[in-house]
């Protein structure tokens, strides 16, 4: 899996908030083998040293990290969050949201299209926090994004894929885009239905920090994005309405 | 002079914003600033002057998802 002429073998991207403690998050990146953990920025309390602390966790674990704009509702914002982060974390890559609701935090693809194009001319590695929709899509890639992060559901809902047949066209229209499944997973079983269809990756964060037994919980999710994957690749069978015999009828002995 | 940094009113003697960030013991190096909603390089903050009501924005790493 290459992002931006980086190689990856870890497909499961994960979120570093809400965990329980920073020791649980540090030991959930290591039992899951993430490369990849999402990070982002808030507002400077003077003389805590919560922010160092923070950054020396994410820098002594080894893994890559994709800051977010997350919070950003207008292109200005998040054109300017994407900078300070470049400076803080040293990195050229965004995972870029510009939310247009406040309920669904669900992408407002006008804003994200325009913020993309600002980032991308500006030399950053854009993931575009973005709904299934071909159209944005399309735009978003003619912008200089060269990944697509549709969401499942909302974010934090723990609802799976809303629109499973929107994530399985968008894969058919766009095969050589690498795609990650972003927000609204809540279970192993959800990240395995998106590699089964085909998409590249997916980040979750919610469903690991928030579950009982968050390390257990990250393992499980890598075992089910890894099974994803492994039975996309196997080629799955084509459904049917009715039955079809498994075991052979010719040569059945005629018994009634 | 007063400006407002992350939201809070201050009455500043700086009239850069590296000064102001001296001034208000914001040294760390994993900050980043902006100035009235503009990024401003660390490179510069030196060179950049404020005015009167000024909104400074100074941020640091935090977990997200």
């Amino acid at each position: 899996m290459d992002f931006y002429g980086v190689e990856l073998s870890n497909r499961l991207l994960l979120g570093t908030a809400q965990y329980p403690s920073p020791a649980v998050l540090a030991e959930a990146i290591r039992a899951a083998g993430v490369e990849v953990v999402t990070v982002s920025l808030r507002r400077e309390a003077g003389g805590e040293r919560a922010g160092q602390t923070f950054w020396d966790l994410i820098s002594g674990s080894g893994v890559r990290v994709l800051p977010n704009t997350a919070a950003c509702y207008s292109v200005k914002e998040a054109v300017t969050t994407a900078h300070m982060a470049r400076e803080v974390f040293a990195t050229d890559w965004v995972k870029l949201e510009v939310i247009g609701n406040a309920d669904t935090l669900q992408p407002d693809p006008f804003g994200l299209v325009e913020a993309a194009r600002i980032l991308s001319q500006d030399g950053f590695a854009v993931f575009p926090y973005t709904t299934e929709d071909i159209v944005v899509a399309e735009r978003l890639l003619e912008a200089g994004c060269q990944v697509l992060m549709p969401w499942g559901a909302p974010i934090g809902s723990a609802r799976g894929l809303n629109n499973r047949y929107g994530l399985r066209t968008l894969r058919g229209h766009f095969p050589d885009v690498p795609i990650v499944v972003d927000a609204g997973i809540g279970l192993p079983s959800h990240a395995a239905h998106a590699m089964e269809l085909g998409c590249d990756a997916v980040l979750l964060n919610t469903a690991v920090a928030r579950a009982g037994d968050p390390v257990a919980m990250a393992r499980a999710f890598a075992d089910a994005v890894a099974a994803g994957r492994a039975a996309y690749l196997a080629g799955p069978i084509e459904k049917s309405d009715m039955a079809t015999p498994s075991t052979p009828v010719v040569g059945k002995a005629f018994l009634s | 002079m007063k400006v407002f940094v992350n939201g809070v009113a201050y009455e500043v003697r700086a009239s850069t914003l590296a000064g102001l960030l001296a001034e208000t013991g914001q040294t760390k190096p994993y900050i980043a600033t902006a100035l009235n909603g503009t990024f401003v390089p660390r490179e510069m903050r030196e060179r950049t002057a404020l005015s009167e009501a000024d909104r400074i924005e100074i941020v640091s790493p935090i977990e997200g998802g």
